[in-house]
């Protein structure tokens, strides 16, 4: 389905939830939008659901003006962060109410399908009660599919999860969504998720629409310092700057060699992303002496947070790493690797990609 | 402070017949004198049952606590000197910040002047000095938590310091703030501290040393290093690290080892005559490698995804649906397609093999 808003805006009282905003999500592909908690993203899926209607604007689906049109008159499918189901139906009920209200056929075998993609064939005569918090979830996402619709959308849906189960439902998910079937809107916090998404990313910040495009080009070409930071986990080093001989003069008295475009002069910022720094090093790179604050592991990676003459920088370093608080370490930067931002924050350079 | 000991398993119901009866099978495992520990599994796993019974919340089925070689097993946590530190701020709203973290000091009578300087003390290490003559009521939900942080550290001569994850209410972006503080603060007071945690963050970057729990087991003690590099069980390869480690199936026959149906490299000699093993490799370790290379499985890749800072790509290696490698991949050199052809290094140095009993058998490649 195409799913097209126009100068939309939601406000509550006299509190604006969502500037106005255009949207035309791509069809039958994944959309994700990008936020912190309180960015307007369960605003914006109301609004697309047609739970809310919008205090402006227009809500298009294939073309058709559907504003204002209550959300039990359109097909579409939700999830949400609690395990939503019917506590007194089975597993096997749970999935197919959505064909039994359309008086469907084959009913039982389309189930069966359904929840073997999902895992939970075998609790189909169990309660929802009966089940763990994931296998719950799974239920209700089987419910969503079930239902067929052309237009999904899902809210935080792994949040309450362990982040095992997550990894793995999320895997599962995103196969599932690259069959094109439908249209589908995943909401997250979480840039990593979004990136493991993969499809498009529209990105919210404080009720505004910051950007929208394919996953990866928003990632690596943020159109601001706002998207870069909502887009950065952990967090993108900032850095003030300002325009020197060769480059940039980082605050501390640091000089950086990235060619500038002409015009930019003062009040810039520098960004670096944590996987850019690196305490290997390579030919031509910048050199950052410091001392370690604290060693982060999360398992996979190690991010460092150290500080520098230019500031508190964080690394991400690939594996384990162990460091002693306060210690002397060197982070290294390619100087090709940094992001360079105007005064008012909007992208001036991005890292060229290969 | 207390050199901790156990030695027990627990069963909630009576007359346990089967592992599955049990919350904690039996295990024998001591915390030194001054370390930070962590206890780390998913829901159900046994920690927190493990966390009960050093504290002296539950009594074990079967087997003693020992603290300092003296047999606690029958002794309140009163008795046994343990502080302990819960998700949610537990504090009295009507005092102060200074009267909160006085209060077990002020419990024990502990002189006036000694309670001043070891409330200054912790104060300073949480950056709670400024509010110290607030009203806690006021604070706001991070702040509070670190006043009963502060209340679970400021006695100096507790057995031991329990933590049951305290840092559930802090906002994300706060937590690597505290986690450093608690690092600081084991460092200044070489306190014994055990965490409990179902969050492989929290627990790697805290601990000196992680004890992986499963089903009532504790699979692994190590620290961040050994449960990443030389995972002792599959469900430590499998938990720790996002994705978790890549596994196989092997078999080290007389033309060499064969992994998921193909040769790829010659058997090393601790793994002949083993029968089935199951090849584990960290996507971390996993890299491309040119065609009928030693140790490279050809496999064919079904997805590749662009991680921002690293690429995942995903590959079948076999003709089971369950043979399937993942690496993880600098974006710097090159990076093959969904559709392509790929050899992929699955033998190295890093690479690790497990028996049936999914136990650590061999690590590295044959000489």
């Amino acid at each position: 389905m195409k799913l097209t808003l126009e100068r939309v805006e939601q406000r509550v009282g006299a509190e604006t939830w969502l500037h106005p905003l255009d949207l035309a999500l791509v069809p039958n592909a994944v959309t994700v939008l990008l936020g912190a908690t309180q960015a307007g993203k369960t605003t914006l899926m109301r609004v697309m659901a047609g739970l809310d209607p919008p205090a402006k604007g227009r809500v298009l689906a294939d073309g058709v003006d559907v504003t204002g049109r209550p959300v039990r008159e359109r097909n579409v499918a939700m999830v949400y962060q609690q395990f939503i189901n019917y506590p007194s139906m089975t597993v096997a009920d749970n999935i197919g109410s959505p064909l039994r209200l359309r008086g469907e056929k084959n009913i039982a075998a389309r189930v069966k399908e359904i929840a073997a993609k999902l895992h939970i064939e075998p609790f189909l005569s169990r309660l929802p009660a009966e089940l763990s918090g994931g296998q719950q979830q799974r239920v209700a996402l089987a419910r969503a599919l079930a239902k067929n619709a052309p237009l999904m959308l899902l809210d935080e849906p792994l949040v309450n999860l362990d982040y095992k189960l997550r990894e793995e439902l999320r895997e599962e998910l995103s196969q599932l969504f690259a069959q094109g079937a439908s249209t589908v809107v995943y909401a997250t916090t979480e840039p990593t998720e979004a990136l493991l998404l993969g499809g498009c990313t529209a990105v919210l910040d404080a009720g505004e629409l910051l950007q929208y495009g394919p996953t990866a080009e928003v990632f690596h070409r943020p159109a601001s310092i706002r998207v870069a930071r909502a887009f950065s986990d952990p967090p993108m080093n900032l850095v003030a700057a300002d325009a020197g001989p060769g480059g940039v003069m980082l605050q501390g008295g640091v000089a950086l060699a990235v060619a500038l475009p002409a015009g930019a002069t003062t009040g810039l910022t520098v960004g670096i992303r944590a996987g850019a720094l690196r305490v290997r090093p390579r030919e031509g790179d910048l050199v950052l002496p410091g001392k370690v604050e604290l060693a982060e592991i999360s398992g996979s990676d190690t991010f460092l947070h150290a500080e520098t003459a230019i500031g508190e920088l964080v690394a991400q370093l690939t594996g384990v790493h162990q460091f002693t608080l306060g210690e002397p370490v060197a982070l290294h930067l390619d100087p090709g690797q940094a992001y360079v931002f105007d005064s008012v924050g909007a992208l001036l350079r991005a890292p060229a990609r290969e | 402070m207390a050199l901790i000991e156990l030695d027990l398993a627990h069963a909630y119901g009576a007359n346990p017949r089967s592992d599955d009866d049990y919350a904690l099978l039996p295990l024998k495992m001591s915390f030194a004198d001054g370390g930070a520990y962590a206890l780390l599994g998913p829901s159900g796993c046994g920690k927190t049952t493990l966390l009960n019974i050093v504290s002296g919340l539950v009594k074990p089925s079967q087997g003693s606590v020992r603290f300092d070689g003296v047999d606690v097993t029958g002794r309140t946590p009163q008795q046994r000197n343990i502080a302990q530190v819960f998700q949610f701020p537990v504090i009295y709203d009507t005092m102060t910040v200074a009267e909160n973290l006085a209060f077990p000091l002020r419990n024990r009578g502990v002189a006036p002047e000694r309670i001043a300087r070891r409330v200054g003390q912790v104060a300073e290490m949480l950056e709670l000095s400024g509010q110290l003559h607030q009203r806690a009521a006021g604070l706001a939900a991070d702040a509070k938590q670190k006043i009963s942080l502060g209340r679970g550290l400021v006695r100096e001569d507790v057995s031991a310091v329990l933590f049951d994850e305290p840092l559930t209410v802090i906002d994300p972006h706060l937590k690597w703030q505290l986690r450093r503080k608690l690092k600081q603060i084991h460092h200044e007071l070489k306190l014994t501290l055990i965490y409990v945690t179902h969050d492989q963050v929290e627990a790697l970057t805290f601990a000196e040393q992680v004890v992986v729990m499963t089903r009532g087991r504790a699979v692994q003690v190590g620290s961040a290093s050994e449960l990443f590099d030389r995972p002792q069980h599959t469900f430590v390869g499998h938990f720790i690290g996002s994705p978790g480690m890549n596994f196989l199936p092997a078999e080290a026959a007389d033309d060499g080892l064969r992994v998921a149906g193909h040769r790829v490299a010659a058997a090393p000699a601790a793994l002949r005559g083993l029968g089935p093993l199951t090849l584990g490799v960290r996507p971390e370790y996993v890299t491309l490698a040119a065609a009928e290379a030693e140790g490279a499985v050809r496999g064919t890749v079904t997805r590749a995804q662009d991680i921002g800072t690293y690429w995942l790509v995903t590959a079948q290696v076999g003709d089971d649906a369950a043979s399937v490698v993942r690496a993880r991949l600098g974006s710097h050199g090159p990076v093959p397609k969904a559709g392509d052809a790929a050899w992929l290094r699955i033998v190295g140095p890093r690479t690790c093999f497990y028996g049936a009993d999914q136990n650590l058998v061999f690590e590295g490649a044959a000489a």
